[in-house]
């Protein structure tokens, strides 16, 4: 009998208990328990950022993470970036507008690290958000839209933070 | 004003940043079997048995199939279109399960088992007796004498040898005072690196054998499952969502046919088969090795009067693809340059105990180029002239019209690109400046050019279809055969619909996924061709769909359709322009109406009998550290002319994609095999050197817009090109910088530093 | 989902190790960006596991009261790397963990699990031998310390004892005080790689910043184990600052390291880079720490 454990966490803003098959990785847990297919499966040995996801603010390659190791902990994964009444956020808006999508594979696991980075709330040279970015692989679009979509919305959000201090 | 040459946003783009969007694993119900394949573990010889007895005993295990079970029919897995020539045909050599194992990691057996670690587990305890065969890697060695033999048609493994004569290179050679250059160019095994692994999934439904599958062929697959199975192509069903890349590794029927048939013996369960990444890299296709040996006999005031091109491409264990790829790179060099006198070419394919080869990206030209484009540097170098100015001197001619295909050089596109891309480099002064660095650092700058066919014709059928259906508020389902697969496909046809028909962009709904069993035929995404060729479909089907709209509002308006027209959404009478309708009134009353009910809808297919020339070039600037025995790219520009752009964000992004490719098969990329026992080395995403954010520059696309004569929407290729001259262009950088001439790609530390401890420069 | 025969989750060092100690067969799984991936290959498959990922008092970076820097094992790289500590008195230990991977690799990875399972790639190891650093291991037996070089016993092997578990790594204050360090990682890609060659030195400089009072070098992949190259360091010990010195030093860092040939790369060529990021670490130590070349 596969050995279960009850997990105990909030994914998406919401509390969930869950038992979790021990052997599960998080990437298991979230695609096959929650239907969070935004997660998705590149390599899953952590060397092509397709599963990436927040767990307590920091990004992690979901694929080499124990699901029981989420117990208590706080994951959020593309699906929860939606407005209240369905709206894109602006993260999400600007890999429409800057065309930094292509076959969108890799799409959701680079926008969890643009969140990541934005919500540090600093400005970061184009080299830093080059290195910021540089757990994810994409062989669709050089990386240049997606870099051009991260840096626009970091330079939007920081305009609007000092228009507000203002 | 239209939305063709509007940068419109990617149909697909909301669903694809949302995880909506839905691809293969996310469709797959979770009670699916899974099937993992037993894999051959010596690269060449004989299956002599299996035992599965411990296998057997895995808790969860289904079934397990052997080599001894599948049935005995040969089957070709090329994505190419079916040919009624038998002659014409593609290599069957594959069962689904091979006794004569041909590489290293070939499909011995197949687990069936409830879920992954079981099958894992099973696959792991079945014990494989071999008989071992000597095997041989190098396609060179493969073609001498006494080289192990791989199949049993194909005399010293060489699949096939093409080869042709332009004038009378042995009598062109006599000419006096000619400088010859002669050097032999070495390409890698690549592979194709789309973040979704091959996926595929089949079951059991209304007497049909169904399979959801990551491809871009969906269409083909059909007709490879039904001759996999030896079952009628209708009793098959391909279906394809979205998927995660492509790049020609999913233009072959890869584990399609096996995951039919493994749901046909449990009964038409649901079955899964999910790559890994491991097997992504050695058991799917990878890019043919190509080496080549080039002579040109060259005038010193550099005018190129003879060329001699031999190609050896290595094909791998199976055919796939086969010969397509090298013998497209043979008629590139053909016409690329001229040749006063004559050229001369010959190009084989053999087969070696590695990894099937495929298409990718580019179909022989990035080989090519490679080869090429090296090549005329080294021949400047030589002749201690300008390299561009060799370039000019020799490069196909405005006017030049290619006898087979008929394809027509109408423009200067060489030199626009060109001169664009000179530009924006700055070219001039930094070669100049660049000259001086005779330091540890020195920086160089290079450039290449390719010239690349559109679609297939006249080697094989180009045909596309195409269906419309009107709904009741005036907005259109848009249907092909031709695949999106991440290239913006979807969005391109959708401008196209809408532009024919004067409807708001979001009034088409393209309808992105294929199933055989509902849409129309085509035959997907590949040779940079759905653009071209399912333009054609668009247009002709729009008209068809517009003609019956326009006869329907005659019947209501009682007005000549000669003087009705479509506009904005409205029907209108084209004397005053005054809107008659709408085209929702219009759709809702033709469906509804008590006099005359009709589902206005539209279908047709295009034959194509037509192709063209797609240009353009790359130039690089590199800084070589030569201590450090590495290459720094520091700015790299592409210059395309493939005609009108459809939607120019989307085009530069499809280079930017291109660019990225060839800078890895320029500087990082490259299988590697272990030469005492065939096993693959490096065929995972850390060793294998993809490039990453912090391995580019910034990469910038730019284009010259040349009416494309012969295309609907004067469109010709671009999935392809940007990642042909990439390559070139950097390995030229780093002669500029270094003067040592590196014939072989990738430029790695690993040969830099052997070459700069040749040339005494460490 | 993973083959693992059975999890046992520890919340403490005491339960880690009376989990090892009724478990004898199972093996230890921090981050687990090592062991989860030898899983999968089939290497461990099948195992069972101890995750000590859970014991939060394993993490983060203290000074002692003797003023030696304590890093606990479960700390990330990323961790590291903003660590006000680390920043202050060995920031090229920061910096080097952050040439791992990948931002997603450096959240999980612990420096800890990455010491602790032997190979002589890892990025921070070379760096910590250079620091002469200390490794603290707790057992049923209680507490014992070893020199980090000791540590490592050979390719993939370290010197835990059964149900040990490795418990803080120490840098003393005579062995950071004063000394600035640079490293190299040279590797195939910017991102997401493994070192080619590992180079970590570190200097003190004399007080008028003309001399050199001590020097330290240690290299990964360099031979089986991270490993230091003492005959270099002693052979510029209270040399002048200079280029004649730095060449010195390049030179003779032969004479300890032993790389080998793999298809990775060859014996020669890892010769070469070791030489020449030899010649680059001391070169930005010296720079670092004041001195002009």
């Amino acid at each position: 009998m596969a050995q279960m454990k009850l997990v105990k966490c909030t994914i998406n803003g919401e509390y969930t208990e869950t038992m979790v098959d021990v052997r599960a990785s998080l990437t298991d847990m979230l695609r096959n328990d929650f239907r969070l297919t935004s997660v998705k499966k590149g390599c899953e040995v952590g060397e092509c950022g397709a599963c990436n996801v927040i767990i307590d603010g920091e990004c992690y390659n979901s694929c080499i993470y124990l699901a029981v190791w989420a117990d208590g902990k706080s994951i959020r994964t593309l699906e929860c970036l939606l407005g209240p009444n369905g709206e894109l956020s602006d993260i999400q808006q600007a890999f429409v507008d800057e065309a930094a999508v292509q076959c969108g594979f890799c799409t959701p696991g680079f926008i969890m690290s643009a969140v990541e980075i934005l919500e540090s709330g600093k400005r970061y040279t184009r080299d830093e958000l080059r290195k910021l970015l540089s757990g994810h692989l994409c062989r669709c679009t050089g990386y240049e839209n997606i870099l051009n979509a991260v840096e626009k919305t970091m330079n939007k959000r920081l305009e609007q933070k000092e228009q507000g201090e203002k | 004003m239209g939305v063709i040459g509007q940068s419109v946003k990617r149909v697909d783009a909301p669903d694809k940043v949302t995880g909506r969007a839905k691809y293969t694993d996310d469709l797959a119900d979770r009670s699916a079997l899974i099937i993992k394949v037993v894999r051959s573990t010596i690269a060449h010889g004989y299956v002599k048995s299996i035992d599965t007895s411990e296998a057997e005993k895995v808790p969860g295990v289904v079934k397990i199939v052997t080599c001894f079970d599948v049935p005995d029919i040969p089957f070709p897995t090329a994505g190419h279109p079916w040919s009624t020539d038998p002659h014409h045909q593609d290599v069957a050599d594959r069962l689904l399960l091979n006794r004569h194992v041909r590489y290293y990691g070939d499909d011995v057996a197949a687990v069936i088992a409830k879920d992954e670690v079981a099958a894992v587990q099973a696959m792991r305890k079945v014990k494989v007796e071999y008989e071992e065969l000597p095997f041989v890697l190098d396609q060179l060695e493969a073609m001498k004498d006494g080289a192990p033999q791989l199949h049993e048609n194909f005399k010293n493994n060489i699949l096939a040898h093409t080869s042709y004569e332009d004038g009378n290179y042995e009598e062109a050679i006599k000419e006096p005072g000619l400088i010859v250059v002669d050097k032999w160019y070495d390409t890698p095994t690549v592979q194709h690196c789309h973040i979704e692994n091959h996926i595929c999934y089949a079951y059991m439904e209304a007497g049909k054998i169904n399979v959801v599958s990551s491809t871009q062929i969906p269409h083909i697959v059909r007709r490879i499952v039904g001759q996999a199975l030896g079952i009628d192509w209708g009793d098959v069903r391909i279906v394809k969502p979205y998927i995660g890349g492509g790049f020609g590794n999913k233009q072959d029927a890869l584990y399609e046919p096996l995951c039919a048939y493994l749901s046909t013996v449990v009964g038409g369960r649901l079955v899964k088969i999910d790559m890994t990444r491991e097997e992504t890299f050695t058991c799917n296709r990878v890019r043919h090795a190509i080496r080549y040996h080039i002579t040109t006999h060259v005038r010193p005031d550099g005018t190129f009067v003879a060329g001699r091109m031999e190609a050896f491409s290595n094909q791998g264990a199976y055919a796939s693809h086969g010969h397509g790829i090298c013998a497209k790179g043979a008629g590139a060099y053909r016409q690329l340059y001229r040749y006063r006198s004559a050229c001369k070419g010959d190009a084989y394919t053999i087969f070696t105990n590695t990894p099937a080869s495929g298409a990718m990206r580019g179909y022989g030209i990035p080989q090519m180029m490679f080869a090429m484009e090296s090549h005329v540097d080294d021949i400047a170098k030589r002749l201690n002239m300008p390299p561009l100015e060799l370039r000019k001197l020799n490069l196909m001619e405005v006017g030049y019209k290619d006898g087979f295909s008929k394809n027509e050089n109408y423009f200067d596109s060489f030199n626009q690109c060109i001169e664009k891309g000179m530009k924006y480099i700055d070219y001039e002064r930094k070669l100049k400046e660049f000259a001086n660095d005779k330091g540890p650092v020195r920086r160089g700058i290079g450039m290449a050019v390719f010239w690349y066919n559109t679609a297939v014709w006249p080697i094989s059928l180009e045909s596309s279809s195409c269906r419309m259906v009107l709904n009741q508020d005036g907005s259109v389902q848009l249907q092909l055969a031709e695949t999106e697969i991440g290239q913006g496909a979807d969005t391109a046809f959708s401008q196209m619909a809408a532009d024919e028909l004067s409807i708001p962009l979001e009034k088409v709904h393209i309808i992105s996924s294929q199933d055989t069993d509902v849409t129309p035929f085509g035959t997907g995404a590949y040779a940079s061709r759905q653009t071209y060729v399912g333009g054609f479909a668009v247009q002709q089907t729009a008209r068809l769909m517009k003609e019956r709209i326009l006869l329907a509002a005659h019947e209501l308006t009682r007005m000549s359709v000669h003087n009705l027209d479509l506009e904005d959404g409205y029907i209108i009478n084209i004397n005053n322009r005054r809107r008659l309708m709408s085209l929702k009134e219009l759709a809702t009353e033709a469906l509804y109406s008590f006099e005359h009910s009709q589902h206005i809808t539209a279908e047709s297919t295009y034959q194509v009998k037509s192709n063209a020339y797609s240009f353009g070039c790359s130039f690089a600037e590199v800084e070589v550290d030569i201590p450090l025995c590495k290459v720094k790219l520091i700015n790299m520009v592409n210059v395309h002319d493939c005609g009108r752009l459809i939607n120019p964000a989307l085009a530069a992004a499809q280079v930017h994609g291109g660019m990225s490719m060839a800078i890895g098969y320029g500087l990082s990329e490259q299988l590697l095999f272990d030469k005492k026992t065939g096993r693959p080395l490096n065929n995972n995403l850390l060793d294998y050197k993809l490039s990453t954010t912090m391995d580019h520059p910034h990469l910038e696309a730019q284009f010259v817009e040349n009416y494309e004569p012969t295309s609907a929407y004067g469109t010709k290729a671009l999935g392809e090109p940007p990642a042909t001259s990439g390559a070139p262009a950097i390995r030229n950088a780093v002669l500029n910088a270094t003067g040592v001439e590196i014939d072989s790609a990738p430029l790695t530390p690993h040969i830099l530093f052997e070459r700069f401890r040749k040339e005494g420069l460490i | 989902m993973y083959d693992i025969k059975a999890l046992y989750e520890a919340f403490s060092v005491e339960e880690a190790v009376s989990l090892m100690q009724k478990h004898p067969e199972a093996r230890i799984i921090a981050g687990g960006s090592d062991v989860l991936i030898k899983l999968r290959e089939g290497k461990l498959a099948g195992c069972e596991l101890v995750s000590i990922y859970t014991i939060d008092a394993l993490r983060g970076v203290k000074l002692d009261e003797d003023g030696a820097i304590r890093i606990l094992p479960l700390t990330s790289f990323s961790h590291i790397t903003k660590d006000p500590i680390i920043n202050e008195h060995i920031k090229v230990l920061g910096e080097a963990v952050d040439m791992v991977g990948g931002p997603q690799i450096r959240n999980i990875g612990t420096i800890g699990g990455n010491i602790s399972n032997g190979v002589t790639s890892a990025d921070s190891a070379s760096t910590l031998h250079a620091w002469d650093a200390i490794v603290e291991l707790t057992g049923p037996d209680g507490v014992r310390q070893l020199p980090i070089s000791e540590y490592y016993v050979s390719a993939g092997k370290v010197a835990l004892k059964p149900c040990e578990l490795l418990t803080a790594i120490l840098i003393r204050k005579q062995s950071y005080s004063g000394y600035k360090g640079h490293y190299i990682k040279y590797a195939m890609r910017n991102a997401m790689d493994i070192a080619t060659l590992g180079c970590s030195v570190n200097v003190k400089l004399s007080d008028d910043k003309k001399s050199v009072s001590d020097a330290r070098i240690a290299y990964g992949v360099a031979g089986p184990v991270p490993m230091r190259a003492k005959t270099a360091e002693e052979r510029i010990k209270n040399m002048p600052v200079s280029h004649e010195t730095v060449e010195l030093f390049a030179e003779a860092v032969e004479q300890d390291i032993n790389p080998r040939d793999s298809w990775r790369a060859s014996r020669d060529f890892r010769l070469h880079l070791a030489r020449e990021l030899a010649r680059r670490c001391l070169t930005e130590s010296i720079r670092l720490n004041g001195g002009e070349l």
